[in-house]
């Protein structure tokens, strides 16, 4: 495994404006090395995607709001984004980004068995926010996330994927790297101190 | 690129909208954008099609494509009784209340192909109350309705729909309702004899009838804020006072500009009740 690192540009040079996030089996854990790690002044809104079963009350926002600086939320429709918030999509629904900076929820069928799923955020928020998104694939065991990071990547974004082999279920950032071969591959601290450098100082 | 300026495949999106409009009237300007562009880029590639444009070229001049397309531009996915909390909380919240009526009439809006207007129905005949409703189920998408009519269902979708009506407080079998057949389940038709199927707009359309009860799950999360304002207006105009609204898990009346008009009747269940004096 070769750090990919060197190919992704710098929290100083990028235009970043959002980050979008997501994860599947192995979710808690990850998610726990990154988000109670982001300061009360992350200028950043962080949206993401966890695969849940369908019956299940979302408790991720209640979760993570306990465990995080920042404001944490499930996604409500319509509601415009707020820097520094983090927005969890509901269980059952997909989580999109509207062009005018809106999120919308959508019963729509699942995509690869999961709904919400990672591609629909990734690609409608690639869409929205073009070059100044950051998509961030962790640990899963589908491929949902590959066509979305893509997406991302394709419109100028920066892609960054959970190392396989420190995964707990190394298939869905293995996917995502197979898609997008300039992905920047790094470990959970790896992924934390890039986004706390876009704190300002 | 500054970031003032439309991408080329949303300039194309909007003119393909405008388009279906003027030449078919149906009316799809004020939808959520970001959902309707995926599902028409699913419906460019189906066509093989390499831009919006040229699937407005295609819709444009021939109009058979249309009702193809008016499937991938609907979302069609529902379930009997889905959410059964949703209808635990009309059997043991709101039944109560209709009983008090001599005649009742039930609108499910957005009705696709009519799960939800057969779970109101059976749940309506298991609390003694089918005899004197009538059921009206409107869509935009004649072919949704017209598998609503027809009552029939992938055998697969069997077990989970059991599993929904059980969950549900269903007093009866759900295999009380329908035959296996060939894949299917066809649903029995006398399900369909208090049932109205029809085209309606909730974007264009105006009220029809004066209704106790309308469901209408997961259906205003596709359209944009004015757009769900004219529905939940519409709304209130076709419920009696008293009357319920029960709306979609992850909707919410809390921003429209009717929100006065109703009172949360049962919030977990997003069941609304219009307010009973002058409004």
């Amino acid at each position: 495994m070769s750090g990919g690192a060197a190919t992704v540009s710098s929290p100083s040079e990028s235009r970043a404006r959002a980050v979008v996030v997501g994860a599947s089996a192995g979710a808690v854990e990850a998610l726990t090395a990154i988000l109670p790690a982001l300061p009360e002044s992350f200028p950043l809104p962080v949206l993401v995607v966890v695969h849940l079963p369908a019956e299940t009350k979302s408790a991720f926002a209640d979760l993570f709001n306990r465990q995080c600086r920042l404001a944490v939320r499930e996604a409500e429709d319509k509601e415009p984004i707020r820097n520094g918030t983090v927005y969890f999509a509901p269980a059952d629904y997909h989580l999109l980004v509207e062009t005018d900076l809106r999120l919308s929820l959508s019963s729509e069928e699942p995509v690869l068995y999961s709904r919400p799923s990672i591609d629909v955020l990734f690609e409608t928020a690639a869409d929205a926010f073009g070059a100044g998104l950051i998509g961030i694939v962790l640990s899963g065991a589908n491929s949902d996330g590959a066509q979305g990071l893509r997406a991302v990547m394709d419109a100028g974004g920066i892609g960054l994927v959970q190392r396989p082999d420190l995964s707990r279920a190394p298939a869905m950032p293995q996917a995502a790297l197979d898609a997008c071969p300039g992905a920047a591959v790094m470990t959970l601290q790896q992924i934390s101190a890039y986004l706390e450098e876009f704190v300002p100082r | 690129m500054p970031d003032k300026t439309d991408k080329t495949d949303d300039i194309e999106l909007r003119l393909l909208l405008d388009a279906i409009c003027r030449k078919y009237h149906y009316d799809f300007r004020g939808y959520s954008l970001a959902s309707m562009k995926r599902r028409l880029t699913l419906a460019k590639d189906h066509f093989a099609c390499r831009t919006f444009s040229h699937l407005q070229d295609r819709v444009l001049h021939d109009p058979s494509v249309l009702p193809r397309l008016l499937s991938f531009m609907t979302v069609q996915v529902s379930e009997l009784f889905r959410d059964p909390s949703y209808f635990q909380a009309i059997r043991q919240l709101v039944v109560p209340h209709l009983r008090t009526y001599p005649s009742l009439k039930v609108w499910v809006a957005g009705c696709s192909a009519g799960e939800e207007l057969y779970s109101l129905v059976i749940l309506f005949r298991e609390e003694g109350l089918e005899e004197r409703t009538l059921f009206y189920g409107t869509d935009i998408n004649p072919e949704a309705f017209q598998k609503a009519e027809a009552g029939v269902y992938e055998l697969d979708r069997i077990p989970q729909f059991t599993e929904n009506h059980r969950r549900a407080g269903g007093k009866s079998s759900l295999s009380d309702y329908y035959t296996a057949a060939y894949g299917a389940a066809i649903f029995d038709k006398t399900l369909r004899r208090r049932a109205v199927f029809s085209d309606h707009s909730l974007v264009t359309d105006a009220v029809f009838a004066e209704v106790q009860l309308i469901s209408c799950r997961n259906v205003l999360i596709y359209f944009d804020r004015p757009l769900q304002d004219r529905a939940v207006g519409l709304f209130k105009d076709s419920l009696t006072r008293r009357g319920f609204l029960g709306i979609g898990a992850k909707e919410s009346l809390r921003f429209s500009a009717d929100a006065n008009a109703f009172s949360e009747f049962c919030r977990d269940n997003r069941i609304y009740q219009k307010q009973g004096g002058a409004v």
